[in-house]
């Protein structure tokens, strides 16, 4: 029953890395298509269009994040695996949830945003800081997801 | 596989944008003493390549040749453009066809970069091989080609023509599924229709006549419009103010050019959302048809600045701005 413990804790962790770095490949993906359509026609915009299509990669991180420190959690990295009830690792994989549904989703959306971003920035270069905030709203969502996988992981007993 | 996006054309589009001529540079065109002058400000604005003389047409071709190549490496589906390049089609189709029933060899008469040049077209014609052209152009081709020869009418083979312009680009416009391109074609199959009625109100010419030259859409009763146009031009501002297109019978009231304006002015409207969507083939649609509308008022300009019309007169006739 311990071993079933850990491979729901372990699952958890995947989730995190596994759907919210997805969000992020699709987002970076997605912001990058447009920040290249802007390059092919004006290569001076690189910067400002490359820290746009950035945006969108934080999510992946996030999900690291809460990845590092489950395993950390539950010793893995540490070298002594705790042993788990299933209860605690059902626990583990529920508090992985948040980052990794909200991170898959919101880091889609913000590549999106962040392409049509990219558009302003074509067009109207001086607008670069306004442009960067419609991708950035979507980010909050992301932290809320964020803090909550933290202080769910960091509050289970093991 | 999810539907293309298209992403990349769509931010492409947006820097391309920026080089589109805004009111203000038409406004400096206009301000220029003459043809010479628009040429060099045309040149300076990036307008030919550096190999292009200063000539008019040279420059407006070459500018049309630079957006068709742009775009068309931008779509999956090069259909897409059907709607727009279906006009310049059906009119190389007519070229052809006089051009065959005449056997007088006339030089310059084909609009280059269409999907069948015009040099196939004739020789296609001259074949009778009509199952070479599109399904569409075909029948027509075959149709106009008898009428005129048995007939010696001009103008009836060109009205046969452009009937079935509109009608292939109302059909292209509902199957490409894109709310644009559909938007696009309703528009100028209704404006086409508004333009029919008035100059056969003008000419007199009779209900067979309109028959025969417009073409169905759903947002103009051509039925209602054909019995207006026989009423008077009061009727056919009257029936224009119950539709979509009421800003026409404004238009018609002011004067001939503020109509003509008002026709390519009503297809800028349609795509101007366009300029506020970051996804799909529709922005990428809406550029060509700025830069076409473009390319218009500059040869509208020109035109002027060679007979030397006052500015007040061209400026009546300069169409609006996409960006």
């Amino acid at each position: 029953m311990s071993e079933l413990g850990i491979v729901y804790a372990l699952l958890g962790a995947a989730v995190a890395v596994f759907l919210a770095g997805t969000g992020s490949a699709i987002g970076v993906g997605i912001a990058g298509q447009a920040a290249s359509g802007v390059v092919t026609e004006d290569p001076s915009k690189f910067a400002k269009v490359l820290i746009m299509q950035l945006l969108p990669g934080t999510q992946g991180i996030y999900g690291l994040l809460v990845g590092f420190i489950t395993l950390s959690k539950v010793g893995l990295l540490g070298g002594s695996v705790a042993d788990l009830d299933v209860k605690t690792g059902l626990l583990i994989l529920a508090a992985c949830l948040p980052i990794g549904i909200v991170g898959l989703l919101s880091a889609i959306s913000q590549g999106k945003t962040a392409a049509a971003a990219i558009g302003i920035v074509a067009k109207k270069p001086d607008q670069f800081g306004k442009a960067m905030l419609f991708p950035a709203m979507v980010e909050t969502y992301a932290i809320l997801a964020l803090l909550i996988s933290i202080l769910a992981v960091t509050a289970i007993q093991v | 596989m999810a539907k293309n996006q298209y992403t990349y054309a769509v931010a492409r589009i947006r820097a391309m944008e920026v080089s589109l001529f805004s009111q203000a540079v038409i406004d400096q065109l206009l301000a220029c003493k003459d043809e010479k002058q628009c040429l060099l400000l045309l040149q300076e604005k990036g307008w030919g390549n550096a190999d292009t003389p200063l000539d008019a047409e040279a420059i407006l071709s070459c500018e049309r040749e630079k957006t068709w190549k742009e775009v068309k490496s931008l779509a999956d589906d090069p259909s897409v453009f059907d709607v727009i390049s279906y006009a310049d089609l059906f009119q190389n189709l007519k070229a052809a066809i006089k051009q065959a029933a005449s056997e007088r060899a006339v030089s310059d008469i084909f609009i280059p970069d269409t999907q069948i040049s015009g040099e196939e077209m004739l020789d296609i014609i001259k074949k009778k091989e009509f199952g070479r052209l599109p399904g569409f152009m075909a029948g027509i081709a075959r149709e106009a080609y008898e009428t005129l020869l048995h007939t010696q009418d001009g103008q009836l083979c060109d009205i046969m023509v452009d009937k079935a312009a509109l009608e292939a680009i109302y059909e292209a416009g509902k199957r490409s599924g894109e709310e644009i391109i559909r938007d696009y074609a309703e528009s100028t199959v209704a404006v086409a229709d508004i333009k029919i009625a008035v100059r056969s109100q003008k000419t007199a010419k009779s209900l067979e006549f309109m028959k025969r030259a417009m073409a169905e859409c759903d947002s103009v009763n051509i039925n209602a419009l054909m019995r207006a146009a026989q009423n008077g031009m009061d009727a056919i501002e009257e029936y224009l103010e119950s539709t979509a297109y009421k800003g026409g019978a404004k238009a018609l009231k002011e004067s001939a050019s503020a109509f003509e304006c008002w026709c390519d002015n009503r297809i800028v409207e349609t795509i101007r959302p366009q300029l506020y969507n970051p996804f799909t083939i529709g922005p990428v649609v809406a550029y060509v048809l700025a830069r076409e509308n473009e390319i218009k008022t500059v040869r509208i300009i020109l035109t002027g600045k060679q007979n030397d019309l006052p500015v007040e007169s061209i400026r009546e006739r300069v169409r609006e701005m996409y960006v």
